[in-house]
């Protein structure tokens, strides 16, 4: 039946199994585009008419802010998932994500400022899009806060999820803080593709770092998720063989 | 090279920038496979054990 792929999806010796024979291609295709991404950037890219070398840092930084948005909306999408259809899987992809996303928004924090510091003279401003992006950072934190303070793993699931899920409010305020509000912060030059404001040998390392991160997650949460799923179940069996006893 | 490694006058701002991420990548790499090697070994104990018991 066309429905069986669904059922599996929710299956966790299949997920295992999946995920392990997945997470090489993803890890050596982030590999490759995070190399190239960092020779164009570095190498080929020429400096900018205005920043000159200091643009540099837009290889870096941009995929990092990238990761810390995308990252939660997956987080805040499973953690969803689960709560509304119970699905015990979905509450492992939530799980798996929060530290990735808490380390890369830690790296666009930092990453920004050292460019800030250059280009606006501080390195920090209480600026709209610095703010959201600092509390995208404890939302992270607070979210694997109340996991590690619950044993329960179903209520830390729902708490947690909860949490996630209100907390997705945040990333559209991130997203379009500089269009909303006069921020430092400059307008987005990438996701404009009828004009992008980039010439070619700058834009493609660019793109290949923004896919490259995107891919390298995928392998990192495969990885992670695998290790959910191993201290789920042994949980399960446990229960299992307590009752039949 | 020296050229390469000044940046412009920007490089102490643009190599930390480049090996904070860096950091942050290879931190992640290895907190992943750490966690799935302990998961993975919390686990098999566990089996042994429920083996010795039967």
């Amino acid at each position: 039946m066309a429905w069986t792929w669904f059922h599996r999806l929710g299956s966790p010796p299949y997920i295992y199994g999946l995920a392990a024979r997945l997470t090489p291609w993803f890890a050596w295709l982030a590999a490759v585009l995070i190399i190239g991404g960092l020779y164009g950037g570095l190498v080929l890219a020429p400096p900018d008419y205005q920043q000159g070398d200091d643009f540099r840092i837009i290889y870096v930084h941009a995929p990092s802010a990238w990761m810390s948005l995308m990252v939660y909306s997956t987080m805040a999408i499973s953690a969803g998932v689960g709560l509304i259809w119970r699905i015990k899987i979905a509450h492992a992809v939530a799980a798996s994500c929060a530290p990735i996303g808490a380390s890369f928004t830690f790296a666009a924090l930092v990453t920004g400022s050292l460019w800030g510091e250059r280009m606006w003279g501080t390195y920090w401003e209480w600026d709209p899009r610095l703010t959201s992006e600092l509390i995208l950072l404890f939302l992270y934190l607070g979210y694997m806060g109340l996991r590690s303070a619950m044993d329960d793993m179903q209520r830390a699931d729902r708490a947690s999820a909860v949490l996630a899920v209100v907390g997705i409010v945040n990333v559209p305020i991130i997203h379009y803080s500089v269009l909303w509000w006069n921020s430092l912060h400059q307008a987005p030059s990438v996701m404009q593709l009828a004009k992008p404001t980039m010439p070619p040998s700058m834009l493609i390392p660019l793109l290949m770092m923004l896919f490259g991160f995107t891919v390298l997650f995928v392998a990192l949460l495969l990885v992670r998720l695998r290790a959910e799923i191993l201290n789920r179940e042994r949980a399960a069996s446990w229960i299992r063989e307590a009752v039949t006893q | 090279m020296s050229e390469f490694l000044n940046m412009g006058g920007y490089a102490a701002y643009v190599w930390p920038s480049y090996g904070l991420t860096l950091g942050v990548i290879v931190l992640n790499i290895v907190w992943a496979r750490r966690l799935l090697a302990k998961s993975r070994e919390d686990a098999r104990r566990r089996i042994e054990m429920r083996g010795e018991q039967a």
